[in-house]
């Protein structure tokens, strides 16, 4: 089926396209052309014949019948070529003098015009053309007519006709060409584009449309699809990424779990051990439930759906308690917890989950602090602050640790789920705030700053 | 106590009811919304243990038509939705509690112990005394004394005192504590409260032949004079 496929392809609907308004517009541009020239050659031709009747009635006037006359005669007779027409008759149209032998027997239109065929004087073969005239009726009564053979203009009005009918194929023609030419590049580059996009759902997901440089309105649109490529891609690695440490991450505890209930079911355990174990395996079941509930929490704060509960918060009094809730941990540490807490503004917020945000930050400052280490919160100016002297993060590992289940290779043998900076990441930006996370020379320094 | 539980979901069901039975409670089970109600509204109960989530009604308007009808059966909420406004949807409609699945049975136990004797004591004229054994504690002087000793304790460490022992003998969980303690709805991954207990340890039975606080394992704290 290729004339519904033509049909279909934008290319030939854009030559067609092009082409009619290419050809419309060549078609108006001379159709007005003819008028406006054969509109002025006639006017020419009739200004010229009404000024000479003029001339002749005024002649009329001053000298009567026998000076008109002559005045006729004279240029008839001067008039070799027969381009003139001059009739002079009497009241019933009988010719007086001229160099017509009778008047035409045609009727005048609305303006007063006739046209009639003319017998070429100067050529014996009888040729005839049109000549253009106007009667007039002097004041005795007498019968006047003034005239002009139009050969010109009627051969400048044919050749007018034929450029036209030979100009509107030419210009469609050429229409169709530009057509072609300027659709072809257009849907050569959406061709570009859904040939890249076909190679990418076949799975090349590493391909991106090809851009010129030129800053036009396709590469900016590929330039666009490319960018949602780049996060589609970056969001399904980050998935893959999450379920990949989810499945490792729980294997541990899992393995763990179905060893201590594999134990259990020894024969001739001694009822002491088999207590133990039972607590054991509820402790792993416990970790992987709080792992899952963790989980759970990050992806509901992610979905942003918390903010009608918000309320007003004091930041300060949120750090108070987050103090006040570690201090003891951080003793039995040897850890100084510093607590600068200086009066702030209320933000928007959800309490619980801002405590909670700020608690993990605390616990992570406890857990990775060497013994001795200093800890301070502060609060000031919507932001709080949670820095500490252990051994920081590295440069460029800090965007990455707010991954899931992302855990630094010296952390490997802390206790800890690998959650707790993206559930702080994923609170302050629920909060339309903002987690960094710099170097406190040494050690680390938290910034939850909010607006 | 007799324990109605409206859960749709069998095995979830089953696994309460199971737990409900060995702590020798009575529980009974309601299969559907409409169940529930009928049994929570004709019979007479301790303890509602409502799913939020149920075929029509739902968990909030079962408790909304009780709480309407002047029924003030102590009610705990079950939940998948772990949302905070979720909880407070929950007891505005009239939940004493709210549970988010999945929970540790122990978690669910301790909670039905605290919203009874919430209720047993609401309305009593608050003491200003409370003792425990030989614990005693002056709310208006703010003093703790054991065997006539006094003990000097931290505010926080007096309000996480008080709370066991307006609970003594019932299990309270971790997050219990942080809920009424500190005020914060949410799970603690690491042991603070652990350290907390730990230090009012010291300051409560070190010295002391009998130690008044006991760790239940897989579950809490409870404060209570082991027969031991």
């Amino acid at each position: 089926m290729i004339l519904p496929s033509l049909l279909r392809s934008v290319s030939f609907r854009l030559t067609l396209i092009y082409m009619l308004f290419f050809g419309g517009s060549a078609a108006i541009l001379l159709g007005f052309l003819y008028l406006a020239a054969a509109d002025t050659l006639s006017n020419q031709v009739d200004a010229t014949i009404e000024a000479d009747i003029k001339g002749l009635a005024e002649q009329y006037e001053l000298l009567g019948t026998a000076g008109v006359a002559s005045i006729i005669s004279e240029r008839t007779r001067r008039d070799q070529g027969g381009r003139t027409v001059y009739l002079l008759a009497d009241p019933i149209r009988r010719p007086l003098v001229g160099n017509l032998s009778n008047w035409p027997s045609v009727d005048p239109d609305k303006r007063g015009w006739i046209e009639f065929e003319l017998q070429d004087r100067g050529s014996p073969d009888g040729q005839t053309y049109l000549a253009r005239a106007r009667p007039f009726v002097l004041q005795g009564g007498l019968n006047l007519l003034v005239g002009r053979e139009v050969r010109e203009l009627v051969q400048t009005r044919e050749m007018v006709i034929n450029t036209v009918i030979w100009g509107v194929p030419i210009t469609l023609v050429l229409a169709l060409f530009g057509g072609f030419m300027i659709s072809r590049s257009t849907t050569r580059r959406l061709e570009t584009i859904n040939a890249t996009s076909r190679q990418i759902a076949e799975g090349a997901l590493d391909e991106r449309i090809p851009t010129r440089g030129t800053d036009d309105e396709f590469d900016r649109l590929a330039i666009q699809l490319n960018k949602m490529l780049d996060r589609n891609q970056s969001l399904m690695e980050g998935l893959r990424h999450i379920t990949d440490n989810i499945a490792h991450d729980l294997r541990t505890p899992l393995t763990r779990l179905r060893g201590s209930l594999e134990g259990l079911n020894q024969n001739g355990l001694p009822a002491e051990d088999r207590l133990i174990g039972v607590e054991g395996a509820i402790e792993e079941a416990d970790t992987l439930l709080s792992i899952f509930n963790a989980l759970l929490r990050i992806t509901q704060i992610e979905a942003g759906n918390r903010r009608e509960n918000f309320a007003n918060v004091d930041l300060a009094e949120v750090l108070t308690d987050v103090a006040d809730l570690y201090e003891p941990v951080a003793q039995e540490k040897g850890l100084k917890l510093v607590l600068c807490c200086d009066a702030t503004p209320p933000i928007e917020g959800d309490r619980d989950l801002l405590f909670q945000a700020v608690a993990n930050l605390a616990d992570n400052a406890i857990k990775y602090s060497p013994p001795n280490g200093t800890i301070e919160l502060q609060s000031a100016d919507s932001t709080i602050t949670v820095s500490d002297n252990g051994p920081g993060i590295p440069n460029e590992m800090r965007e990455v640790v707010f991954r899931r289940f992302f855990r630094a290779e010296a952390a490997r043998n802390t206790p800890g789920s690998g959650l707790g900076l993206s559930l702080v990441k994923a609170v302050a930006q629920l909060h339309g705030g903002s987690i960094r996370l710099k170097n406190n020379r040494p050690g680390l320094r938290a910034i939850l700053k909010f607006r | 106590m007799r324990v109605l539980v409206i859960e749709d979901d069998a095995d979830v069901a089953s696994y309460i009811v199971k737990a409900l039975d060995e702590a020798g409670h009575n529980a009974t089970h309601a299969e559907t919304g409409k169940q529930g109600l009928f049994l929570a509204a004709t019979e007479d109960y301790d303890v509602l243990v409502v799913d939020r989530m149920l075929p029509a009604p739902d968990g909030l308007a079962i408790i909304r038509t009780l709480r309407a009808s002047e029924n003030r059966t102590p009610a705990i909420i079950l939940s998948a939705l772990s949302e905070i406004d979720d909880r407070v949807k929950g007891l505005k409609a009239g939940g004493d509690d709210y549970l988010t699945k999945p929970f540790a049975a122990s978690e669910l136990l301790a909670r039905i112990e605290a919203v009874t004797r919430r209720l047993a004591t609401a309305g009593i004229s608050p003491a200003t005394r409370l003792a425990v054994a030989d614990l005693e504690m002056d709310f208006l002087a703010r003093t703790v004394t054991r065997a006539g000793t006094e003990i000097k304790l931290q505010p926080r460490e007096f309000r996480l005192l008080e709370y066991l022992m307006r609970n003594a003998g019932n299990v309270i969980t971790r997050t219990m504590m942080l809920e009424h303690v500190w005020d914060y709805h949410f799970d603690p991954q690491t042991n603070v409260i652990d350290v907390h207990i730990s230090r009012l340890r010291q300051k409560i039975d070190k010295g002391f032949d009998t130690s008044l606080i006991q760790t239940v394992r897989g579950a809490g704290y409870t404060l209570r004079v082991t027969s031991q």
